[in-house]
């Protein structure tokens, strides 16, 4: 408690006139403003010199990075010592692109290149316009024909041989791009005023939200064959899909609920006012102003989003967390596993980072307009 | 639609000829009612016929049936001879037993962080910010394999690291020192519980009777005879022995003492360590929402510190703080459900088995969808009523 105490004060200390050295200046300011807080500083930066010190040791300068092909002797001498990132080199093409056919895997990375720029393309506001329902249709509409192949001289790849960072990703925007219009319904229809509408939304948001994503992937992937008529089949990568579109629009109604309820009384009753129908009421008047209300807490559901489609591990689909768990089992590498998880942690991070530093300076623009 | 001539009649929609908006409205409910009835009659007659076809008897007959699955690490006594009823409820109380101790420790180490993150101090907030950073943009399950190899990579038990006498850390586990639990310290337990019940009633009765004369009356007395003493007293006229458990090493495993399996101890890190970051977050901004006028107002009036932070600023804190917390929660509990994915066997992780070893899918996610439907209710009605209790009284 003894840090909350410093909140009212440090507008304060700034405030006081200093003189010297502003490096110096800084130092007293900002970390021996007091004498617990400076021993604090000190008791910190000893830690940190000590975990830093530690682990440079063992990442960099005990480090091997490089083996000839598929021998990790080298690793396993240096074990406990120093990391092991020669794996990363040795089995990256299969942890990014799984059993994707070796020469073909091109296209994965070109999917993924697109997928990167469409997201890039998405968060500039002067491209907020319809022609981007026009653009996301056409990059997934090429995506698809890359990844599937079968046109244009491509060979033919089936799904069950995709995996890694393309179906993470596939997974992801798919499921947004469904989730997202169905979570729009599902939050038009929780305010509608029809009862038997309003009731049956509320039914699926609650029923979704109330249980975990793991039991919905095992019902697409246990129970899906049970719901079919006999002999109707459809992909696990479909099912899990699925799954996701689902779970998606549950979370993404009550995020778009909350920017329905923002917008006020006043816009509708004008919408009303000039005959427009129901739907072009909410197209035209309602749905922008409400999206526009929250797209921070949108991009906060994306994130999250983006990081649960790692669950379709637990059903066995080669998502990138998939694809990294089975690279080690190979019986040379298995040792050094959390080289292999630090290297997809750092993708996954790079993808949310930016997404969610990219939701802060959304939030800072709206707050100061 | 800013011009000034005149426009044709807005289009009408299909069915707006049909009069009144309530026929409308009635056609379109029938309409979606009617979809929705027949998706799932559709589906369930397929299930039916599937079911019948695997000779796959519906129903929670296959409760009492013998489970014949091991459950490595449960509170309640457990062998794979009992029922699958059993089996669940060892589940459940697993579920319970990770997400309860891990809202505990998730709340205290975000609260923490959420605090430090507002340091005056540059590098204890900036190492804040790189902990809530770090842990909330990598997904959990990731983190949860992470803990758990490198709870495997520890050394076994004959070489245990020891951080505190009394503590082994191997791969069999945390070992801690424990107090052995039974009926008589259960009683001394639920003296506390019951003094603290009185304790509260009184401390109600004490505020009231200084709303009516404005003498303020202290309460530590009360607290201190209703939840110590009169426990002490129980204890001692019981005979209630307290003494520690240390563990010992002996032959290849530990003796005595409270031990947390590989797997619930990696979970617990890394439910604990990813909700806090999320929790640091939320204390964040409650503390932040507190308007600057609060504090100098509370520092004019000449309060002590701990006074103003008790009386004037959590208050208020609470009131942004308590309803996404209650969220997180969930979230916990909820996420507590990959388990699954190293072993442990939490109600999820259990129905998983079942539903594989007897086919019966439906009931199986049935009885998942349930326990997890009465645990999301119990948080959020526990949670409502404290917000309720802290919520902005409007006089």
């Amino acid at each position: 408690m003894t840090a909350i105490t410093d909140i009212p004060d440090a507008p304060r200390a700034a405030r006081r006139p200093q003189a010297g050295n502003p490096v110096l200046r800084w130092l007293r300011q900002n970390l021996f403003s007091s004498i617990p807080n400076g021993i604090l500083t000190v008791v910190l930066v000893a830690i940190l010199a000590k975990g830093v010190f530690s682990f440079l040791q063992w990442g960099i300068a005990n480090a091997v990075w490089l083996t000839p092909a598929n021998d990790s002797s080298a690793c396993r001498a240096a074990r406990g010592v120093g990391a092991c990132w020669a794996i990363i080199p040795e089995k990256y093409r299969f942890i990014l692109f799984g059993t994707y056919p070796f020469d073909e895997q091109w296209r994965p990375a070109m999917s993924v290149l697109l997928f990167i720029a469409l997201y890039f393309l998405s968060t500039r506001r002067a491209l907020w316009r319809r022609e981007l329902v026009y653009l996301w249709i056409g990059a997934l509409a090429l995506i698809s024909v890359l990844m599937w192949g079968g046109v244009f001289g491509l060979s033919f790849v089936s799904q069950d041989r995709w995996g890694g960072l393309p179906v993470t990703l596939i997974l992801a925007t798919f499921g947004l791009a469904f989730g997202f219009p169905l979570g729009i319904l599902v939050a038009l229809g929780r305010r509608s005023k029809l009862p038997a509408i309003r009731s049956l939304s509320v039914l699926y948001v609650e029923l979704i939200r109330g249980v975990p994503l793991v039991s919905l992937l095992f019902m697409a992937s246990v129970m899906f064959p049970l719901f079919m008529p006999a002999g109707f089949n459809i992909d696990k990568l479909l099912r899990a899909q699925i799954a996701i579109i689902l779970f998606a629009g549950a979370y993404l109604a009550e995020v778009i609920r909350g920017g329905l309820q923002a917008v006020p009384r006043g816009q509708y009753e004008a919408a009303d006012a000039l005959g427009l129908s129901y739907w072009r009421k909410h197209r035209l008047i309602v749905l922008p102003q409400a999206i526009r209300h929250v797209i921070p807490p949108l991009v906060n559901t994306f994130i999250a989003f983006f990081k649960d489609t790692s669950l379709v591990l637990i059903i066995g689909i080669f998502d990138l967390l998939t694809t990294a768990k089975t690279a080690i089992i190979d019986p040379a590498w298995q040792q050094f596993s959390v080289e292999v998880y630090i290297f997809v942690a750092a993708i996954y991070f790079v993808f949310c980072f930016a997404m969610s530093r990219y939701s802060r300076s959304l939030e800072a623009s709206t707050a100061s307009r | 639609m800013t011009t000034d001539t005149p426009r044709p009649p807005p289009r009408r929609s299909l069915f707006g000829a049909w009069g009144p908006r309530e026929l409308k409205g009635l056609f379109w409910q029938v309409l979606v009612v009617g979809i929705a009835v027949g998706v799932v009659a559709f589906l369930w007659s397929n299930t039916v016929t599937n079911l019948s076809a695997r000779r796959i008897t519906t129903g929670f007959a296959f409760l009492g049936r013998e489970a014949g699955m091991p459950i490595a690490d449960s509170l309640l006594a457990y062998s794979p001879r009992d029922t699958y009823l059993w089996a669940f409820v060892v589940g459940i109380a697993n579920t319970l037993r990770v997400a309860v101790i891990g809202i505990v420790l998730a709340t205290i180490l975000g609260t923490l962080v959420g605090i430090s993150r507002l340091s005056a101090n540059w590098l204890l907030s900036r190492l804040a910010a790189v902990y809530v950073e770090t842990l909330r943009d990598i997904p959990l399950l990731l983190q949860l394999l992470f803990w758990y190899v490198l709870m495997q990579a520890l050394p076994a038990a004959r070489a245990a690291w020891r951080p505190v006498e009394g503590v082994f850390l191997s791969n069999r586990g945390l070992i801690l020192p424990a107090i052995p639990f039974g009926p008589p310290q259960l009683w001394v337990l639920g003296t506390a519980a019951l003094g603290l019940v009185a304790f509260y009633v009184i401390r109600r009765w004490l505020i009231a009777q200084q709303m009516r004369d404005g003498r303020p009356r202290p309460a530590w007395p009360f607290a201190l005879g209703l939840v110590v003493a009169l426990p002490a007293a129980v204890s001692l006229v019981l005979g209630v022995s307290w003494t520690i458990e240390w563990p010992e090493l002996r032959g290849f495993n530990f003796v005595g003492g409270l031990t947390l399996a590989p797997e619930y101890f990696a979970l617990l890190i890394a439910l604990v360590t990813y909700t806090s970051a999320f929790i640091a977050e939320i204390v964040r901004s409650g503390i932040q929402s507190v308007p600057r006028g609060q504090w100098d107002a509370a520092n004019a009036l000449g309060l002590r510190r701990s006074f103003m932070l008790r009386q004037i600023i959590l208050p208020q804190a609470l009131r942004v703080i308590v309803p996404p917390m209650t969220s997180q929660y969930l979230n916990l509990t909820k996420n507590s459900s990959l388990a699954v994915a190293i072993g442990y066997q939490d109600v999820v992780s259990v129905a998983n088995t079942t539903l594989n070893q007897t086919g019966q899918a439906i009931e199986a996610i049935a009885l998942i969808m349930a326990v997890f439907l009465t645990i999301s209710l119990s948080i959020s009605f526990f949670m409502n009523w404290f917000n309720a209790r802290i919520a902005l009284v409007e006089r």
